[in-house]
């Protein structure tokens, strides 16, 4: 597959279930070593790139997972903060922009709960807050919104609209929420099969060449999928 | 010869050969796991507050449990001894003899059994956990090395704080002794307290402190190890933490042969 995902730009990856989308986002940060090929954030060489080498490119990113990742020893607050403490942002700031954060994300006040007493949704806000808290020059969301009802998944997009206007970051978000993802990015990509089977602006994605990404964008029974 | 029964005349060799693949594979990834622990000791790098965190719940909350044994340990020392005591008249032996078996061996084996079991099993399952859910890629993503900010402090705690446990171990342990052979064979404490320090010496107390120094590094790494490269969910996380528990004891014992081998 070749992808190119221009710098500031919003860009969706959608795709059938257990498609490798999720892989492909945890391969642009070295999570996983890819068996060949490259990949290059700027200038830096991700693959074949020693841990060193990836810790240094990965300070340039912050990533929501699928599944929050949030250190359940730690607790919201401290959750949020981490990526700034670990940078050596003094305490003061720390404060603000954890507050800001949770305020921005409307969990204002639960600064001092556990991951184990919020729900899922919460959850993944708090997961958003601690990827962008560092102001990263890329943010990568996997499943933002899933098994959120569609008003707070509107608040989510909103949000990390927001959020990209202001900072200018390069958003690169996988959702299996397709309608949702085509009205936040700019540009998606399809990944199907191993392959890259559409790339180009979200608002044609629905009248694409390919049929199997016609069908899968709009959700038909019938066709080659 | 069919084809089954040359699968059933194979299957013992296929199984030893696996079972052999299976423990080179683990030892490697252990010592892998050692050698990248010591990387981020050369010159010592942690979390400080990790560090303190887990020296507290390791340590401090192992003491009740650690004693509580160690206390009637010193009781079946003397149970033990109690007979031959009567029988020879030998009542200026009992401290010798109670204490030289706790320092050296009974102590630190079983202090660290009871610590591999309580802490061992605890911290694999908490990494473990924490790798299935992507915490571990979580912290990879933020640009922290999972093995300097949660592994690190983690093995030097349970050095640390088994090595600590042992002393006050052996302390309980010789105070139950004292106690234990006052109760059941009439053996004054001052003829046990002399018993003890006139025929033991220093590095009868030493030798089982360097053991639990060993058996704590053994039982960090073994726990980290199987905690960090569990595979599928919660059913992983449970056989990773009996894989844990077996290979700790196992490696307590071994260890244990070739310390008392090799020591003073």
């Amino acid at each position: 597959m070749d992808l190119d995902i221009p710098p500031g730009s919003r860009f969706g990856l959608i795709g059938p279930a257990a498609g490798g989308k999720s892989v492909l986002l945890k391969l642009l940060v070295g999570l996983i070593a890819a068996d060949a090929g490259e990949v290059t954030i700027g200038d830096d060489k991700v693959t074949g790139a020693s841990e060193d080498a990836l810790m240094a490119v990965r300070q340039r990113v912050g990533m929501l997972f699928q599944n929050y990742a949030l250190f359940d020893f730690l607790s919201v607050g401290e959750n949020v903060a981490f990526p700034l403490v670990r940078r050596g942002v003094p305490r003061d700031e720390i404060d603000q922009r954890v507050r800001d954060r949770l305020r921005a994300v409307g969990l204002a006040g639960s600064e001092g709960k556990l991951p184990s007493e919020l729900s899922g949704g919460m959850k993944k806000r708090v997961g958003i807050a601690r990827a962008t808290v560092a102001r990263p020059e890329i943010v990568l969301y996997d499943e933002p919104t899933a098994g959120l009802d569609p008003v707070t998944t509107s608040k989510i997009y909103d949000l990390i609209r927001a959020d990209q206007a202001e900072t200018g970051c390069t958003v690169v978000a996988v959702s299996s929420d397709v309608d949702a993802l085509v009205g936040f990015a700019d540009r998606v990509a399809m990944l199907h099969q191993g392959e890259i089977r559409y790339q180009g602006p979200a608002a044609a994605v629905r009248d694409a060449g390919d049929p199997a990404v016609r069908q899968f964008v709009r959700g038909e029974l019938e066709g080659p999928l | 010869m069919t084809g089954a029964r040359r699968a059933a005349l194979r299957s013992p060799i296929e199984t030893l050969g696996a079972t052999a693949m299976q423990v080179a594979r683990e030892a490697g990834g252990i010592t892998l796991l050692a050698g990248r622990v010591l990387r981020c000791l050369v010159p010592p790098s942690m979390d400080g507050r990790e560090l303190t965190r887990n020296m507290y719940r390791m340590g401090n909350r192992s003491v009740p449990i650690v004693a509580l044994t160690a206390f009637f340990v010193g009781g079946i020392m003397v149970i033990q001894a109690g007979m031959y005591v009567r029988q020879f008249n030998a009542t200026g032996l009992v401290g010798w003899g109670a204490g030289y078996a706790i320092f050296r061996e009974i102590g630190p084996v079983l202090i660290a059994l009871m610590f591999s079991g309580r802490v061992g099993s605890n911290n694999t399952a908490e990494l473990g956990t924490m790798t299935v859910t992507e915490q571990l890629d979580g912290l990879r993503a933020l640009a922290i090395d999972p093995i300097r900010y949660l592994i690190v402090p983690r093995v030097v705690a349970m050095m640390v704080m088994l090595f600590i446990l042992t002393v006050v171990g052996d302390l309980v342990s010789i105070a139950g002794g004292m106690l234990f052979s006052r109760l059941l064979i009439g053996i004054d404490p001052s003829t046990f307290y002399y018993s003890l320090v006139d025929n033991l010496d220093w590095i009868d107390f030493v030798h089982g402190l360097v053991k639990s120094a060993v058996f704590g590094l053994s039982i960090a790494l073994t726990s980290c190890y199987f905690g960090v490269s569990v595979r599928g969910g919660a059913v992983g996380v449970g056989r990773a933490v009996n894989a844990a528990v077996v290979a700790a004891a196992v490696s307590i014992m071994l260890l244990d042969f070739f310390l008392t081998f090799l020591l003073p």
